[in-house]
């Protein structure tokens, strides 16, 4: 840092019009510049993709699209099939995973300080969540489709389960934390165990934190493509048989897209619209969820 | 704090002066410290649930991928371009390579962007407009990557089609050393088109730590540098920078390894080509695009294993990278002291 004149006021100006100074304060400017127009380039891509999304979603999105299955190539029809299947496989893969994640993050919190158990288990955690979806994909592949012999609505359901767990378990071990000491203390000193002091006190002063770790859950897995790809498949008729391929909107949403069939790509984007959507009003959910936490 | 009340049932030290009976008190302390064994066992089961699952994945992957390996061998494997299904010759060099390539550009263009959106988030923005700025640049994370793939298929590539890669290629294409890169017809589906995508895909990953390390630089630092007169600019870059350079180290590296993985956009717009093409511009295929494009098609036996061969060799460079990361950011945590 070259050592300025500012406490001598008769080298003021000649300072301010050196040409070291206007050097610096045009890198200054000009960097600052930069950094403004990056805001903006981010924030012209989230624009730019939204309002594709909704030109061309709204366009497609008739009420046929909840009312019928989805269509052989050249006729019209709907996504009521994927859009069904979509809601029962991140129903169960939410039921299975959100308590695994919740009694996990559980032990990290309350049971898991300065264990080298824990630390691994949390780092393990931690490479999971950012994991390729796709390699959970093909383990459950390995594990489950490969030996049943079928794809199946179960397997895609279990993939999405081991997508969920790990937000599931963060989060709740973060909003386990914030829990302060002293009302555990406090149960604890009223002679309270364990147990009732984690799910009574913590839990229940913790619920909007878990809850919205639940939410993130759900809104990361709805919109999974990679992992469903073989496990659940897809079917083009209508199915509830979890035993069998299951349609659903983010697969069926890949085959008709890349088709070249103007009906199919039209039906993608109506299920694009949907499957955004649904994301991000479950994400705006969760924060609010997550700010009356903060609160409360 | 007085006395505590001598009735509480459940203080078994103290069992023989309760008022209530011993036998009941001791009973009842043993179901509760039965119940404690028994919900914390079962929280350190589904503990070790989580703990074991890298493991199962690692394992399972491995067994898939061991008819391909032993065939080829690891190597040999890696390094051949040949990818067919028909000889049965299997290599997985063309899908390692787009792999490296499309993180590549993704962090060529990510970086930068992401650590001007922190900068700008930490440092120049209005109070108010601090939140509401955050939560956009992170919908972007939220928005599933089925989207990205769809919104670059339809609009980016034939944008890019149009007007980007011709111009590209008209003045960059005859330059010495790089000019290879840029040449070609401007299909717009291919390996730039894909780190382009990537690159939006990452930014907020890479920002979101960039910020959070930011603001772990303590004001006084900043303060003492602004009181000797520097720009902002001078401060951010000569002492927040190098103080949050760990952390920032660690954000890019999550950001790497998101890009690595990531499937479902690049799908949509690599072109699935088995081909090692020295231009960006032309088709080519990653690790993820190829599993996703082939492996529910795939039949027979070696076929699948060198899939799952392609699918291990990600899940060791992505868990290699993540590690990195995750341990760069626990360092950072522990020279900060561990805020909580």
């Amino acid at each position: 840092m070259p050592p300025t004149a500012a406490g001598h006021p008769a080298a003021y100006t000649e300072v301010y019009s050196s040409a070291l100074y206007r050097r610096r304060r045009w890198t200054n400017r000009a960097a600052l510049t930069l950094s403004v127009a990056t805001m903006a380039i981010g924030l012209a891509f989230l624009t730019w993709i939204l309002s594709t999304l909704a030109v061309r979603g709204l366009v497609a999105l008739r009420p046929v699209v909840f009312l019928q299955s989805t269509p052989p190539p050249g006729s019209a029809g709907g996504l009521l099939n994927a859009i069904a299947g979509s809601l029962l496989m991140t129903g169960v893969g939410i039921l299975v995973g959100a308590p695994v994640g919740i009694l996990a993050g559980t032990y990290l919190a309350e049971f898991g300080k300065g264990n080298w158990f824990a630390e691994i288990a949390r780092f393990v955690n931690d490479i999971l969540l950012s994991a390729p979806s796709i390699i959970i994909g093909l383990f459950v592949y390995a594990v489950m489709v490969a030996q049943m012999g079928h794809f199946s609505g179960w397997a895609g359901a279990m993939a999405l389960a081991i997508i969920a767990i790990p937000i599931v378990v963060r989060t709740t071990e973060d909003m386990l934390r914030l829990v302060p000491v002293t009302l555990r203390e406090a149960a604890a000193a009223l002679g309270a165990p364990c147990w009732k002091v984690v799910v009574l006190i913590a839990f229940r002063s913790a619920r909007s934190g878990i809850l919205t770790g639940v939410l993130l859950a759900v809104a990361r897995v709805s919109g999974e493509t990679a992992p469903l790809l073989f496990t659940a498949l897809n079917n083009q008729f209508w199915s509830s048989n979890m035993n069998a391929p299951i349609a659903n909107l983010p697969v069926v949403i890949f085959q008709f897209a890349m088709s070249p069939y103007a009906d199919w790509v039209k039906l993608a984007w109506a299920g694009s619209l949907l499957i955004t959507l649904s994301v991000l009003v479950l994400n705006i959910v969760a924060r609010i969820v997550f700010r009356q936490q903060k609160a409360g | 704090m007085s006395a505590p009340p001598s009735v509480v049932p459940a203080a078994p030290a103290a069992g023989g002066a309760s008022p209530f009976p011993q036998g009941r008190v001791a009973a009842h302390a043993r179901g509760q410290r039965l119940a404690d064994r028994l919900f914390q066992g079962g929280t350190l089961f589904f503990a070790f649930v989580v703990f074991s699952l890298l493991a199962a994945i690692l394992l399972s992957l491995y067994w898939g991928a061991r008819p391909a390996l032993d065939r080829f061998g690891f190597l040999g494997f890696a390094r051949s371009r040949e990818w067919n299904p028909v000889t049965q010759q299997f290599g997985g060099l063309v899908q390692i390579y787009g792999t490296l390539v499309t993180s590549a550009i993704a962090m060529l263009f990510g970086i930068p962007i992401s650590f001007g959106i922190a900068l700008f988030v930490t440092e120049l923005c209005p109070r108010w407009l601090k939140q509401p700025l955050s939560t956009a640049i992170e919908l972007l994370a939220a928005i599933p990557s089925i989207i990205y793939g769809m919104w670059g298929l339809f609009v980016l590539a034939p944008l890019l089609a149009d007007h980007v890669q011709p111009w590209v290629t008209d003045h960059l294409g005859g330059w010495p050393l790089v000019g290879g890169l840029f040449q070609g017809p401007p299909l717009g589906i291919g390996m730039f088109t894909a780190g382009i995508i990537l690159a939006i895909m990452v930014i907020p990953f890479i920002s979101a730590v960039m910020r959070d390390v930011f603001e772990t630089v303590p004001a006084i630092l900043k303060e003492s540098t602004y009181a000797v007169g520097a720009t902002t600019w001078e401060v951010v870059s000569h002492i927040v920078l190098p103080y949050a350079r760990v952390g920032v180290a660690g954000g890019i590296m999550l950001g790497l390894g998101r890009a690595l993985g990531e499937t479902m956009a690049v799908t949509f717009v690599i072109g699935n080509a088995h081909e090692l093409n020295t231009s960006l511009f032309l088709p080519g295929n990653t690790i993820s695009s190829n599993l996703a494009n082939e492996f529910a098609e795939a039949v027979g036996g070696l076929y699948t294993s060198s899939l799952i061969a392609l699918g291990l060799i990600l899940f060791i460079i992505t868990f290699v990278v993540l590690a990195f990361s995750k341990l760069l950011l626990l360092r950072l945590q522990r020279m900060e002291g561990r805020p909580s």
